[in-house]
């Protein structure tokens, strides 16, 4: 329907869906520095892709927070207090940012990951791993 | 103007400004006081002004007597509190009359501080709606009752246990602290937001209400920017998100009264002067760090002020809508996001997208599946169109889906 036809751009979320027994999952992204390999161009495209997979996951409600891991300013704090400069082993295993989503089973969660637009890229991977709840049990 | 229509119009106006610098005047405690006082200085003016004619100043005139019954409550109320206590333990500053000052500067005051008083977060929301309709807007109870579509004994009940609650809680009627005014302003934020919505969406067939609610919300959320401490980079954000609405008044509604559907508008007649109104706060809102939930609606609000379907419009409404969706979900805004979707990258990924929406049980749900079917799958169309038609709690959008109906069965 159209924009006008529906209350409300105005919504409040009260009536959102029923989140029963979801777990939270983050998503680790590894991945090269995009600036090293692709043009402005590119990165743009990459951009609009990540806005739309994770708006898919906010239309859905399952979206919690993520966001970006800059590569520069990038440090390594060792045993010995010894610091090093970032990026950190192999170059396409570097943590790039990550994305928390809610999701009833890992498959779910593996679902989302799939539509990441990071896996265009060869050698790249997302990391699923759920997040301990913090109350002491999980 | 005649007396006929004179009155009307000032009651709207001058009874929300009497009651709120009387309210202040007297404490939270006497708020039915203060509203019975405007009431009277009203059936006075009707009778008096019948025989004498309608004074120079109509304003200056009320506020006279409404000082005149100020003072007159005053006097008996204090003799009241006199005997029952008993003993007299007035001070000098107690026997001197409370100052009923009807200045200009001090009515926005007064009424900036109600507003606030109003949206204490002990009030649920629909009574906040309903006493800043009655103490803010002088709306009386029998037109509050018809915008909800509800009979005037609920209002009543309504308002009276929120006035009974305000008292209970003893809110004073002031400027929240500098602590609490983030929290208490997202209160009356979100009171002047539903304030609008309810008259730019509700079913009620009165238009010139509805429009009335609507300008109220618009004049109360002006009036927060008349305060240093409210003029705030998300308050102009909501006026802007509220202008761009308005400006479709005239073109929404047809002869009969119907929804005119955004694609059916006809353009020519939106108002260009609320849309520039509009771009000129969102501009100003967008001065500052801050990105509210306004500030995303109002620029999705400003995008569809342009009718032209192109391609920068799409795709910066499904940003903006992916922008919002990570901050408040919400499944309207799921929904128009999918829509934004198809206009942006096309159907077929709309479509994969819609189907993980899940909101069985919505509507709009279904006629967007409807929509977005339609031409690609004309029988799937069908069928989720039947299925939105089924579950349409509104006359109005069952007629809408109809019309999607009439239209796809022509094609076949």
């Amino acid at each position: 329907m159209s924009p006008d036809s529906a209350p409300g751009a105005l919504g409040n979320g009260r009536d959102s869906i029923k989140t029963t027994a979801m777990n939270e999952f983050i998503l680790i992204f590894r991945h090269e520095d995009g600036n090293k390999v692709a043009s402005p161009e590119q990165i743009q495209v990459w951009m609009k892709q990540t806005m739309d997979w994770i708006g898919g996951i906010a239309a859905q409600n399952k979206f919690v927070a993520g966001n970006g891991l800059p590569f520069d300013d990038a440090r390594v704090v060792w045993h010995n207090n010894v610091v090093t400069n970032g990026p950190f082993g192999e170059v396409k295993e570097t943590i790039a940012g990550y994305v928390i989503v809610k999701a009833a089973s890992v498959e779910e969660a593996v679902e989302f990951a799939k539509g990441s637009p990071v896996l265009q890229g060869e050698g790249n991977s997302v990391e699923v791993r759920r997040i301990a709840k913090g109350d002491g049990i999980h | 103007m005649q007396q006929q229509e004179l009155i009307p119009h000032l009651f709207r106006t001058e009874f929300s400004k009497i009651t709120a610098v009387l309210c202040k005047a007297f404490g939270i405690e006497h708020i039915e006081a203060a509203e019975d006082i405007a009431s009277e200085t009203f059936l006075a003016a009707l009778e008096n002004w019948t025989y004498k004619g309608i004074p120079e100043n109509p304003a200056a005139w009320l506020y006279t007597v409404a000082k005149n019954k100020a003072r007159t409550y005053l006097q008996r109320n204090r003799l009241f509190d006199q005997k029952i206590s008993n003993h007299l333990r007035q001070s000098q500053e107690e026997d001197e009359e409370i100052a009923i000052d009807l200045s200009g500067a001090n009515i926005t005051d007064s009424q900036l501080q109600m507003l606030f008083a109003l949206c204490h977060p002990a009030i649920p929301p629909e009574s906040q709606i309903g006493l800043a309709l009655r103490i803010l807007c002088g709306f009386g109870i029998d037109e509050i009752a018809h915008a909800f579509l509800t009979n005037k004994e609920t209002i009543n009940k309504r308002l009276f246990r929120a006035k009974e609650k305000l008292r209970q809680e003893k809110v004073a009627i002031e400027f929240p602290g500098e602590a609490a005014i983030g929290n208490r302003l997202e209160a009356v934020l979100t009171t002047l937001y539903l304030l609008f919505n309810e008259g730019y969406y509700s079913e009620c067939q009165d238009s010139v209400l509805r429009e009335d609610l609507c300008l109220e919300a618009m004049r109360l959320t002006c009036l927060l920017l008349e305060s240093p401490q409210t003029c705030l980079p998300k308050v102009k954000a909501l006026l802007a998100l509220m202008c761009f609405h308005a400006s479709r008044f005239a073109a929404r509604k047809d002869e009969r009264g119907e929804i005119v559907l955004y694609h059916d508008q006809d353009s020519s007649l939106w108002n260009t002067e609320l849309i520039a109104k509009g771009t000129c706060f969102l501009h100003e809102a967008s001065q500052g760090n801050q990105l509210s939930t306004y500030h995303l609606e109002a620029a999705i609000a400003y995008w569809h002020t342009i009718k032209e379907d192109t391609k920068e419009k799409w795709e910066n409404v499904l940003q903006l809508y992916n922008q919002l969706l990570q901050i408040r979900y919400s499944p309207i805004a799921a929904l128009n996001r999918t829509y934004a979707l198809s206009k942006a990258n096309g159907k077929r990924e709309a479509i994969v997208e819609a189907e993980k929406l899940k909101l069985e049980g919505n509507p709009f749900y279904f006629a967007l599946l409807g929509e977005l079917y339609t031409g690609t799958d004309n029988r799937k169309a069908e069928r989720n169109f039947r299925q939105a038609l089924s579950l349409a709690g509104t006359a109005a959008d069952r007629r809408a889906i109809q019309k999607k109906l009439d239209i796809l069965s022509d094609q076949k």
